[in-house]
């Protein structure tokens, strides 16, 4: 039986935190990509970017979000950034809780533009946790060798993981 | 410092870096956009809310008794 699920490489946040984790030279020998990662905002946002290949562009977006009181939806067009949802913040959700999230990226060294899905929950013991789920396509036609997720300001806490696989159609 | 944690995933090799000046301003910028929307969106919903109260004013009803209302 082959093996279509690997482990390229796996990182968790050291003492101190991290303003970015940067998976770079990513190989192009696998079909797709899988990314699950369970992180934490230090400071003033739960927002979380992912970024391919350092760019900031052509990125489309459209989610579905519900935060325990409130739902969302939307499309963002041309959009300057890619979402990854949103981790617990610090000093405002339940301490030691993390999200959980999944972003999936078929054909990621293609010469077509990407399409990517995200699911996403955050643990919080309170009236506010996300649960989303976003479709993105970036609108570029080179292959992805390089993916970094940031919050917006501050670091991703201590414990932070983030782990990235590799997938082969056969 | 803010550090960013680089991972080359052909080598193995993990390296702790000072963020660029590209990546700081990235960052500054998703936020500033992700703001400016928060502020459109928040401002739609308090139109929307003001719209409501209008019409039930001008019904002579509480949103309380809409509700009764429509069961």
């Amino acid at each position: 039986m082959p093996t279509t699920f690997t482990k390229i490489a796996a990182v968790t946040v050291g003492a101190g935190g991290a303003a970015s984790i940067d998976f770079t030279s990513i190989p192009s020998t696998y079909t797709d990509l899988c990314m699950k990662v369970s992180l934490r905002n230090a400071t003033s946002f739960r927002n979380v970017t992912i970024n391919f290949n350092n760019s900031s562009a052509n990125f489309t977006l459209r989610f579905l979000r519900g935060d325990g009181t409130n739902t969302f939806s939307g499309t963002y067009t041309d959009f300057g950034f890619n979402s990854f949802g949103y981790a617990p913040l610090d000093g405002t959700d339940t301490t030691n809780t993390f999200n959980n999230a999944e972003l999936y990226i078929p054909n990621y060294a293609s010469a077509n533009f990407k399409s990517s899905n995200l699911d996403l929950v955050t643990e919080n013991n309170g009236s506010t946790a996300q649960a989303y789920m976003q479709a993105g396509l970036w609108s570029q036609t080179t292959a992805i060798n390089r993916l970094t997720i940031a919050p917006f300001s501050g670091n991703f806490v201590q414990y932070s993981t983030a782990t990235l696989y590799g997938i082969k159609n056969s | 410092m803010t550090k960013a944690i680089e991972i080359n995933c052909e080598t193995g090799q993990v390296i702790e870096r000072a963020l660029t000046a590209l990546e700081i301003e990235a960052n500054e910028a998703a936020a500033a956009v992700y703001l400016e929307q928060k502020a459109e969106a928040d401002r739609l919903a308090a139109e929307k809310a003001a719209t409501k109260e209008a019409v039930l004013a001008k019904l002579g009803l509480t949103a309380d008794e809409v509700a009764a209302l429509l069961g």
